[in-house]
């Protein structure tokens, strides 16, 4: 009897342990690998980092559980690094940069067994390949409440009588005239103009992702041109510097910069990764698929804002941005809203209908209808933006693809 | 005091002379002794950057074993267990392949300092073949055509500084320098051209180099005939010899009637074209291309074939020591999450540094004082 105990009580385990197989695997099993574009002295590489690590420590990971490969260059480097990770035992392999996608992609079509996850990419939703995940964050949302901040640091200047010339004006720094710097600036304008409903804006593009040298140059430029206050999508210190040096308020990115910067800096607005480190991880212990697209939200705690410095932000904007926060949770308020009057518009027409571009195909021809229930419906039909529409109050001073 | 005393006063601490032979024996104790004090001394830099390091010693037989992990070690990857090892050979063989390309020309004392430019335009000729004519031609002709295209492209970038340098002398170092930078900013224009709105990478669904057994062995026999064909060139055929004489002194070539004009400029077309064929290795084989494709082995060849001391046999080795070491270095640098890295290149810049130090003791004796004095009381 004893023995036959035994033999069932051995079944059961057996049976429980290839049932906790199928499921899942140990989190002892789990094993990360991280590829990056440069090291920590890039801010959007650092930023990774910092989620990665701070993943890693709420998770309860080792050391040897995660492996982070700095300065692999978007080519053919990223594949083999990526098939080097899955020689180390790696499980999970994340890259951080645009240009690694298509190496990714390659690894993963080879080692199916492997789950690939890319940040700003936008092929896994056209691919359907079971372990190639694209991931990204509304950050859009977060410009927003950023722009609500520049909005009323404009209003208080106007009230002082500072205004460099009739209307508020902002200037804004972007890297390249792609969708996610158009979808970023347009969405920190309307956050201004919600705010400051007369504000134009005008944006020069620096061709370069990191150059601290233009960054600054174009910074300075648009203060000679008349901006009361500057706000940039690049990843030097070149245009916050540029408005601490010539006494501009400047709503910064990737993380505060109120250091170097004490005199201007407002706000930041970024994306904490660390939200999708533990979503992935956790998906691969419970043994559930990853999501083909991943967009972190204000919810999810991957848009976030940096406290405000409130030494330079006008009175009552930690306030207003919690307010537009709350309604943003509600889905009472929409970034892209194109339902009230005279609030986005093209050519001096409502933008009631939109194609974008969200299948990457050779010709990129529009195939989505994203304006439905009174506005745009960004980074809902795939993760990387794709609002790419050139609205009115915005002028593009150049373009750089 | 006495006489003698005063005349070792006078001798310095440490003198030099130039050794007339070395036995190849002690040569290759000098050059193992200075590999293995290359990599103690790497070992102490590690310890100071690695923070990791320091609080676990015992990562230490980690950091050694490294170098053999990094190319030799056995993956995950159920399909493919020695991938590690092949990927190794394969890339050690396209790395022969540039510094077998560069050495006509080094021994002919021309400084290429271009292959990494006549790679590239290789594989862009390649690439350019492909864009246009792939899956519309059947696959056998397109790959002949992209060999024909890569060389026919390397052999131009190789031979226009060649040209002016035969005909107005101009410096080769900083002309074949300033090709390379053409090279890559052509590169990076026709991807955009041909892709506007991608991320700077074209990738192709043809012209994947044929299997030989497996995906690597193709390119490592080639690199291998290529070391062979480049020793008999340069040991037994008329333009060989050529070479060499141009090389040791153009006005002893002019002297017994070698056009040196003619030697420079068909050396370096053959230069560059040897590294066209090299980029057409590698487009066929990541079947897509970036301004950074060629990734520096086209500086890193430089040395390789300076180690060899031009010797294209020799060279096989010497790939493979700079590989192992480039990708030892690599997986330090991942094991020890090194923060801000600079250190693979730190490692491997090293090493090499004992490496081509140690020259010097192979070519010098050092005399120290105190032994040079006894050896002379012995000889008393």
């Amino acid at each position: 009897m004893k023995k036959l105990v035994a033999l069932l009580l051995t079944l059961a385990l057996c049976l429980g342990t290839v049932a906790a197989l199928a499921d899942g695997i140990a989190k002892e099993e789990v094993k990360l690998g991280v590829i990056l574009l440069h090291d920590e002295d890039s801010t959007y590489d650092l930023n990774f980092i910092n989620g990665v690590n701070e993943a890693k420590e709420a998770l309860g990971l080792s050391d040897d559980q995660v492996i982070i490969v700095r300065n692999i260059p978007e080519s053919n480097e990223c594949y083999q690094t990526a098939l080097n990770l899955v020689d180390e035992g790696c499980n999970i392999i994340f890259a951080d940069s645009f240009g690694h996608e298509s190496f990714m992609l390659k690894a993963a079509q080879e080692v199916p067994d492997v789950d690939f996850c890319h940040a700003t990419g936008t092929m896994a939703h056209t691919e359907n390949l079971a372990n190639f995940h694209n991931a990204f964050a509304a950050i859009y949302e977060g410009r927003y409440l950023a722009g609500i901040a520049a909005g009323m640091k404009l209003n208080e200047i106007k009230a002082a009588g500072k205004l460099k010339g009739e209307v508020p004006m902002m200037g804004y720094v972007g890297a390249y005239t792609y969708a996610e710097v158009v979808s970023g600036y347009t969405s920190f304008y309307l956050g201004a103009k919600s705010v400051c409903p007369d504000v134009i804006m005008k944006v020069q593009f620096t061709g370069s992702w990191y150059d601290a040298k233009e960054e600054k140059a174009a910074a300075e430029a648009l203060i000679n041109a008349g901006a009361d206050l500057i706000s940039q999508h690049a990843d030097s210190m070149g245009a916050p510097t540029a408005c601490e040096n010539a006494g501009i308020p400047d709503v910064s990115y990737n993380g505060s910069t109120i250091e170097s910067c004490p005199n201007t800096f407002i706000v930041s607005s970024r994306i904490n990764w660390a939200p999708y480190f533990e979503y992935i991880v956790g998906q691969k212990i419970k043994g559930e698929p990853i999501d083909t697209d991943w967009t972190g939200t204000i919810e999810t705690g991957s848009v976030v804002l940096t406290d405000v410095n409130t030494a330079v932000a006008a009175e009552g904007t930690v306030e207003a941005i919690e307010a537009a926060k709350a309604e943003f949770a509600a889905g009472t308020k929409h970034v892209f809203d194109t339902a009230t009057e005279g609030f986005i518009t093209k050519d001096g027409a409502p933008l009631d209908s939109y194609l974008a571009d969200v299948d990457t195909d050779a010709a990129y021809t529009p195939d989505t209808e994203v304006v439905a229930d009174g506005y745009f419906h960004e980074s809902e039909f795939r993760s990387a933006p794709y609002f790419d529409v050139q609205i009115d109050g915005i002028e593009l001073l150049n373009a750089m693809f | 005091m006495s006489h003698p005393s005063q005349n070792a006063e006078r001798e310095p601490l440490i003198h030099l002379s130039k050794r007339s032979g070395i036995h190849p024996a002690k040569a290759w104790g000098i050059r193992l002794a200075a590999l293995a004090l290359g990599l103690i001394t790497c070992g102490l830099i590690a310890f100071l950057l690695s923070e990791k390091l320091r609080s676990d010693p015992k990562l230490i037989e980690k950091f050694y074993t490294a170098f053999y992990r990094a190319s030799f070690g056995r993956g995950k990857i159920a399909s493919d267990p020695y991938r590690k090892t092949w990927d190794f050979l394969q890339y050690s063989a396209l790395l022969l392949c540039i510094a077998l390309a560069l050495t006509p020309a080094f021994r002919m004392r021309f400084w290429n300092i271009g292959a990494e430019g006549q790679t590239l335009i290789g594989m862009l000729g390649a690439s350019a073949v492909n864009f246009y004519l792939g899956g519309k031609i059947p696959e056998w002709l397109l790959l002949i055509l992209m060999l024909f295209a890569a060389v026919l492209a390397g052999a131009v970038w190789g031979v226009i500084p060649a040209l002016f340098k035969a005909r107005w002398g101009t410096n080769e170092t900083l002309f074949t320098l300033m090709m390379n930078y053409v090279a890559m900013f052509l590169t990076a224009y026709l991807i955009k051209k041909w892709q506007p709105m991608g991320s700077g990478t074209l990738a192709f669904a043809n012209g994947k180099l044929p299997a030989l057994i497996n995906n690597y062995l193709l390119i490592i026999l080639v690199s291998v005939a290529l070391a062979a064909a480049m020793f008999v060139y340069l040991r037994y055929s008329k333009h060989g010899y050529e070479i060499n004489v141009v090389g040791e002194s153009e006005r002893t070539a002019q002297y017994v009637g070698i056009s040196v004009k003619k030697v420079i400029i068909r050396t370096m077309l053959l230069s560059g074209m040897l590294c066209g064929l090299t980029g057409f290795l590698f487009a066929g084989l990541n079947q897509n291309i970036t301004r950074d494709s060629i990734g520096g082995r086209g500086f890193t060849a430089i040395i390789v074939a300076w180690l060899a001391k031009f010797n294209p046999l020799v060279m096989i080795l010497m790939a493979a020591l700079v590989l192992l070491l480039q990708k030892g270095a690599g997986q330090i640098s991942q094991d020890l999450n090194v923060q801000k890295t600079a250190m693979p290149d730190v490692i491997v810049g090293v090493i090499l540094f004992f490496i081509i130090g140690c020259e010097f003791f192979i070519n010098y004796q050092v005399h120290f004082r105190g032994r040079g004095q006894k050896r002379e009381e012995a000889v008393k």
